[in-house]
């Protein structure tokens, strides 16, 4: 019986590193990035997959900044040929590309997602600013009397913070810090609450990590309770507690619409209109970046930008937009499919 | 002293009357504290029975309906005008369903209602259209009926996960795609069958047309190269290192490692393995190959662990008649004390493979947490795990997958029962007594 395993264990590790050294080329698109962006990276490549003679691409989903890592750990086969992010590339990030000699990048706005700060249906809708977000959540805040100091956030339920509110426990379940969408709610909706105080918004300039430091940082007295990155479990957990507020992306909330409601943020509803014209202050805009010297050598990469960029996908009518993409205005989306056409690489100062 | 010296003492005691008191006393007393324990133990067994149940119940009952599609029948003209035969492959196919959608229902002509129609049934539809005038080409200028799968929400609905007293702007089924499914239901045209997508495709976005076999032909491959590599490796380290090591510092060195190894957290496994694997010998990214070297790695020390604790526990006495008969060493590992290791080596070994086949986090770093359509058909091939397709299942909007995730659940239950079992059978063919 020994006999047999080692000389079955000998003959398939000669025949793997065979295979290995034989299959030099790689036929299928290799996609990195962004869990938000995955779901509908994953409708196109499918899509692409079932109706061209190419090969479904193979779609990693990592996370904005681990996805631009790989992207530009260098140029060749076993590097990534797309990242999907849902933030802009940083100039430190171009730069480490350059290093690995990935020098041509073109960029691809594909459409914007909403964050959502959403409630049972058990209660009435919550009309609240950025501002009381802040308050909120921060786990410091100006001092209450208008001198420039901070305090412990003392706010124990949203009346406290705005006596428009309802009379209930400030009950939080939001993303952990490893997720993009917490990254991008920290930076729209507490940062511009944050702003509306005159002496922070100087202080961006004066002491810039003093500024981040105040509104980036939440709460940990368990007002806010870090959820996990699963947005399901939190939808659940909204069901099961009516007065808890749950923070996610768009298309869970438009997925769920029977079981909850998004609260309204500066007096817009989060809806695909208000998010589409820019209104609705808590979305930001989803990328796809893509690296021009693999263009020609891995089969595929041109024809499934076209199938992401073409109106059927990304339109205001495509498959993306009933997946819960918002999709970009006519003449943003042109600029971006001459981009995407003529591999027009980014300039990043 | 005897046992009646014992009892002599005892009866002396007695007749002052007092020892035996003092004995009845607190004899029932021990006996309550004997109950009270045996009760402990009784509720800690129901506690965690109960967990299980709860477990149980809650993944069968939310998982089992993913096992039933809702099918729909439809009367589809397969029209040579537009399926040109040089073209088929990429003839309109959805254009031929909206038309047969549309001549069933034609009062429907709102741009917007039209396109509710057509929701209605799952892109899958199309795909099976095509699969089927391609197979046979005969078929084209007559009307075929079929039974096409419908959309999730459609499924949802049907399934009774939709609650028709939403109002309707709440709602992802809206009022008149409810009137056209009653009256579809009430002719008979609606029917829930075994899900056999579910079973024989890969992964997909829409949940009705995903499938577990993609991540399950994944597995088999991972473990294949897990097994083959990790029980020779482990095996013979454990051998070498329990009969043939002689005593030294180096030997305690490599054991106090070996331990050590087995307590490591999955993860680091996975970057040694991105580090090693994929950047220095440069083998492919989120290849089976690839995942089974590095649960092999993670596999190894439980196994030489468990192979070592099997030897230990052969008795002495087999080696000493081995060698007294004259066997040589190795005659005497080989021939004895192996052999009587093997049920408890194989217990390790299943045990390992098990943990294996749940492993997530190594598998994270070389790149097989993955959104993968095509099942993997060789060992290089990219492909996914179990696991991962839970993972990737429970995180995605649609609600229809929140059901597919419990199935998902289910299999791999299934999976691990299975090797368990296979565990227990080796060990009662190939156990021995002495």
């Amino acid at each position: 019986m020994i006999r047999i395993i080692v000389v079955l264990a000998a003959a398939f590790t000669t025949f793997t590193f065979w295979t290995c050294t034989q299959s030099e080329s790689r036929n299928y698109v290799s996609i990195v990035g962004s869990s938000t962006v995955y779901p509908f990276a994953a409708v196109v490549a499918e899509q692409f997959g079932r109706t061209t003679r190419f090969r479904t691409p193979i779609l990693e989903s990592t996370g904005s900044g681990g996805g631009i890592k790989l992207f530009c750990s260098g140029v060749g086969l076993e590097h990534p040929d797309i990242a999907n992010a849902s933030r802009r590339i940083k100039k430190s990030e171009v730069d480490r590309c350059r290093e690995n000699g990935v020098n041509e990048i073109i960029e691809v706005k594909i459409g914007y997602d909403g964050i959502v700060l959403a409630s049972s249906r058990k209660n009435p809708p919550m009309s609240i600013s950025r501002k009381d977000i802040f308050l909120a959540l921060a786990k410091e805040i100006p001092d209450l009397s208008g001198a420039e100091k901070l305090i412990a956030n003392p706010h124990k339920t949203w009346k406290d913070v705005n006596s428009s509110l309802p009379d209930t426990k400030i009950e939080v379940l939001g993303p952990p810090p490893t997720s993009g969408t917490r990254d991008a709610f920290v930076e729209l909706a507490m940062e511009g609450g944050a702003k509306t105080f005159s002496w922070i918004k100087d202080l961006k300039k004066k002491d810039k990590s003093r500024y981040k430091a105040i509104c980036h940082t939440i709460r940990e007295d368990g007002a806010f309770i870090e959820a996990g990155e699963n947005d399901n479990l939190i939808i659940q957990k909204l069901e099961a507690n009516p007065d808890a507020v749950g923070i996610f992306g768009f298309s869970f909330l438009e997925q769920n619409t029977d079981k909850i409601q998004g609260s309204s943020v500066d007096g817009f509803e989060p809806n695909f209109g208000s998010i589409a014209k820019g209104d609705y202050p808590v979305s930001r805009p989803l990328f796809m970046y893509v690296k021009k010297s693999h263009v020609g050598v891995i089969p595929g990469i041109k024809n499934y930008i076209e199938e992401f960029t073409s109106d059927k996908a990304w339109g205001e009518d495509g498959y993306l937009a009933d997946k819960g993409m918002i999709p970009m205005p006519k003449e943003e989306r042109e600029k971006y499919y001459n981009d995407a056409r003529y591999l027009v690489p980014i300039e990043i100062k | 002293m005897n046992n009646s010296e014992y009892k002599q003492k005892a009866l002396d005691k007695s007749s002052s009357g007092r020892t035996i008191e003092m004995v009845n006393k607190s004899l029932s007393r021990r006996y309550k504290a004997e109950r009270r324990f045996r009760r402990y133990g009784q509720v800690a067994i129901i506690i965690s029975l109960g967990f299980l149940c709860l477990l149980f119940i809650s993944i069968i009952s939310k998982g089992y309906p993913a096992f039933y599609q809702t099918f729909i029948q439809i009367d589809v003209f397969l029209d040579p005008d537009v399926l040109p035969k040089d073209k088929l492959s990429t003839a309109n196919y959805p254009g031929l369903i909206k038309k047969s959608l549309s001549s069933e229902f034609p009062e429907v002509e709102l741009r917007r209602e039209k396109k509710q129609l057509y929701g209605m049934v799952s892109i899958g539809a199309y795909y099976q259209i095509r699969k089927m005038v391609m197979k046979n080409r005969d078929m084209i200028g007559t009307t075929q009926t079929v039974w096409v799968p419908v959309d999730d929400d459609i499924d949802m609905l049907a399934k009774g996960h939709i609650d028709r007293n939403t109002p309707e702007l709440e709602r992802r089924v809206k009022d008149i795609q409810l009137a056209w499914f009653d009256r579809w239901d009430k002719a008979g045209k609606i029917k829930k069958r075994f899900n056999t997508t579910f079973f024989t495709s890969g992964d997909s976005r829409e949940p009705e047309m995903s499938g577990i076999w993609g991540a399950m032909a994944g597995s088999l491959y991972v473990l294949v190269v897990t097994l083959l590599l990790s029980f020779p490796i482990g095996v013979a380290a454990a051998v070498y290192l329990e009969e043939f090591a002689s005593k030294s510092r180096w030997v305690d060195l490599i054991e106090v490692n070996i331990n050590n190894l087995a307590a490591v957290p999955s993860i680091v496994f996975g970057l040694l393995g991105l580090a090693i694997f994929i950047n220095f010998f440069g083998l492919p990214r989120s290849a089976p190959l690839v995942g089974g070297l590095v649960l092999t790695l993670m596999t190894l020390p439980i196994i030489i662990i468990a192979s070592r604790a099997a030897l230990q526990s052969v008795p002495p006495s087999i080696r000493q008649a081995a060698l007294g008969v004259g066997a040589s060493k190795m005659q005497t590992v080989f021939h004895h004390v192996f052999p009587l290791a093997l049920p408890g080596i194989l217990t390790g070994t299943i045990i390992g493979i098990s943990r294996a086949l749940g492993e997530t986090a190594p598998l994270l770093m070389i790149g097989m947490v993955a959104f993968i359509v095509d099942v993997p058909g060789s060992f290089t091939d990219p492909s996914t795990v179990l696991p991962v397709q839970i993972y990737l299942w429970a995180d995605s909007p649609e609600r229809a997958f929140v059901e597919r995730t419990s199935a998902a659940i289910l299999v791999l239950l299934a999976l691990l029962i299975a090797t368990n079992f296979l565990a227990v059978l080796l060990r009662n063919r190939f156990e021995r007594r002495w």
